[in-house]
């Protein structure tokens, strides 16, 4: 692993030792969230009855979780302390570079979950519809997020590219 | 030798734009109903979104095959015809079926366009071969995963279509459009309503100790042991106790994947006229990186060169793969 990688991949899992005040990161969220819809409401059409369904999305490196319900007026995307889960349907959990890349169509979640690195539980029929939706999306969303942030947000995610080529999922 | 096209999964238009831009000759689809085999949630195309992927296969050079492969049940046998026609409005290249009615009723209204043997109809004999194509003008059969490749070679000899078979992806060797599994243990049927292992009915419980029991329906099917690779949750590759063997078996199929990439020139000498890629319920990256890879053998292999295969056995089930009866009937 070269220098810049491991900064990132340090980076990423940090949080799993710094306390995080979650309300500084909401507005962030908040943000992310309407920019998504606006941008691609194709998503909803495919989600079906699951734009009012309740995911977790919880990257075990990190320490706290993702609150998601697509709704397409109104989506609710937060961060949640694991010890406190608002009531879901779905959840699905994988280390922060795994999720990242599910994002940036990078990787096959199929292949994601046949090697175990990532779990899902609750509603599957949620997890798929939702897995598919994302994936329909043209190009990364993990791109369109870090275009959001500009030339920084560009940087950080070429930096969490190369961590997450660094120390891929499991394979074979 | 033949032209051994690349025949590519599109589950969404997304993905069919992939498989286009990674070198398919043709990609099949479905629309987001029971007419194909994969109906599953969040997949397919809508009409809207299947007229544009035409229109950009279509600028590539690239063919669109719909799929029709699955069997009306009674009394609903319109929502096949309505399926039909409009594929034939938004310029699809041909069909993909296994019903005779359906069959029929595009031989009929639609005469114009290929028609397609789906491995639905599990048609491995020449005498069934011939008769699809005597009765339906059936231009190709695509191949059940059951034969040897002299076997493939023979029954080229004695049929007057096209052969297609498959290359990579799910080897489900049940016979195929015959199976009742999920039906008895979901009440949904994989051959009428297109759908194996119902996502709804599919429950993953996860205990203290990382073991991971998939459930359908009422029946845990597979218990994978913490850091066990994991397979899809069918039926057909279960685990199950017997009389004859201690512990949980795998009765029928191991999780593993089909992968015949170092059989290509075998199967283009046995006059294979097309490969198909398994996955419509894959995602993008799966389409990018084994459409790019086969296309790559193939023309290496036209090109009379020995490809260096790309390593695709981390996007196998259970990371695992076969060539199956392709290569011998006595895989396993």
């Amino acid at each position: 692993m070269t220098a810049a990688p491991a900064r990132a991949s340090r980076m990423a899992t940090l949080g799993a030792v710094l306390p995080m005040p979650l309300f500084v990161l909401q507005p962030v969220l908040r943000r992310i969230a309407r920019r998504i819809t606006r941008e691609h409401a194709e998503v909803f059409a495919r989600l079906g009855p699951h734009t009012q369904t309740g995911f977790v999305i919880d990257p075990v490196d990190f320490p706290f979780a993702l609150f998601l319900r697509p709704e397409p007026q109104a989506p609710d995307f937060r961060a949640v302390r694991r010890a406190h889960l608002p009531a879901h349907e779905a959840r699905i959990s994988g280390s922060f570079l795994t999720l990242l890349r599910l994002i940036d169509a990078d990787v096959d979640g199929d292949a994601l979950f046949f090697s175990r690195d990532l779990v899902i539980s609750g509603n599957t029929e949620a997890v798929v519809s939702l897995r598919n939706a994302l994936d329909d999306v043209e190009g990364s969303i993990a791109a369109d997020v870090a275009e959001m942030f500009g030339p920084l947000g560009r940087i950080a995610l070429r930096k969490l590219r190369q961590a997450a080529h660094a120390s891929p999922p499991t394979e074979g | 030798m033949t032209v051994a096209e690349l025949i590519c999964p599109a589950g969404t238009p997304a993905s069919l734009r992939t498989a286009v831009d990674a070198g398919a000759d043709a990609v099949y689809c479905g629309f987001q109903n029971a007419t194909n085999a994969r109906n599953f949630p969040g997949l397919n195309f809508s009409p809207d979104e299947l007229a544009a992927s035409v229109r950009y296969a279509h600028e590539q050079g690239t063919k669109v095959l719909l799929a029709l492969n699955t069997y009306p049940p009674d009394g609903k046998f319109d929502l096949w015809k309505e399926a039909a026609d409009l594929g034939a409005r938004l310029g699809i290249d041909a069909y993909i079926v296994a019903d005779v009615g359906v069959a029929e009723y595009i031989r009929q209204n639609h005469p114009g366009i290929r028609l397609h043997l789906s491995v639905q109809a599990a048609a491995s004999s020449p005498e069934a071969i011939r008769y699809y194509v005597r009765e339906f003008a059936v231009k190709r059969v695509v191949l059940p995963r059951i034969l040897t490749i002299p076997e493939i070679r023979e029954i080229k000899s004695e049929i007057p279509c096209e052969i297609e078979t498959f290359i990579f992806g799910n080897h489900g060797l049940m016979v195929e459009g015959r199976c009742s599994l999920t039906n008895y243990a979901t009440g949904l049927s994989t051959n009428m309503d297109g759908v194996c292992s119902p996502a709804a009915e599919v429950h993953y419980v996860r205990d203290d100790q990382e073991n991971l029991s998939t459930r359908l329906g009422e029946f845990t099917i597979d218990r994978f042991g913490a850091g066990e690779k994991a397979g899809y949750p069918t039926i057909c590759k279960g685990r199950y106790t017997t009389a004859q063997r201690q512990g949980g078996y795998y009765a029928f199929e191991e999780p593993i994947s089909l992968n015949l990439a170092r059989l290509l020139p075998d199967l283009i000498d046995a006059g294979v006229n097309a490969f198909k890629i398994e996955g419509r319920q894959r995602s993008r990256a799966y389409v990018r990186e084994v459409v790019s890879s086969f296309r790559y053998a193939v023309d290496q292999i036209r090109a009379g060169n020995k490809p260096d295969l790309a390593d695709l056995v981390a996007l196998t089930e259970g990371q695992k793969e076969t060539q199956g009866a392709f290569r011998t009937k006595k895989w396993r």
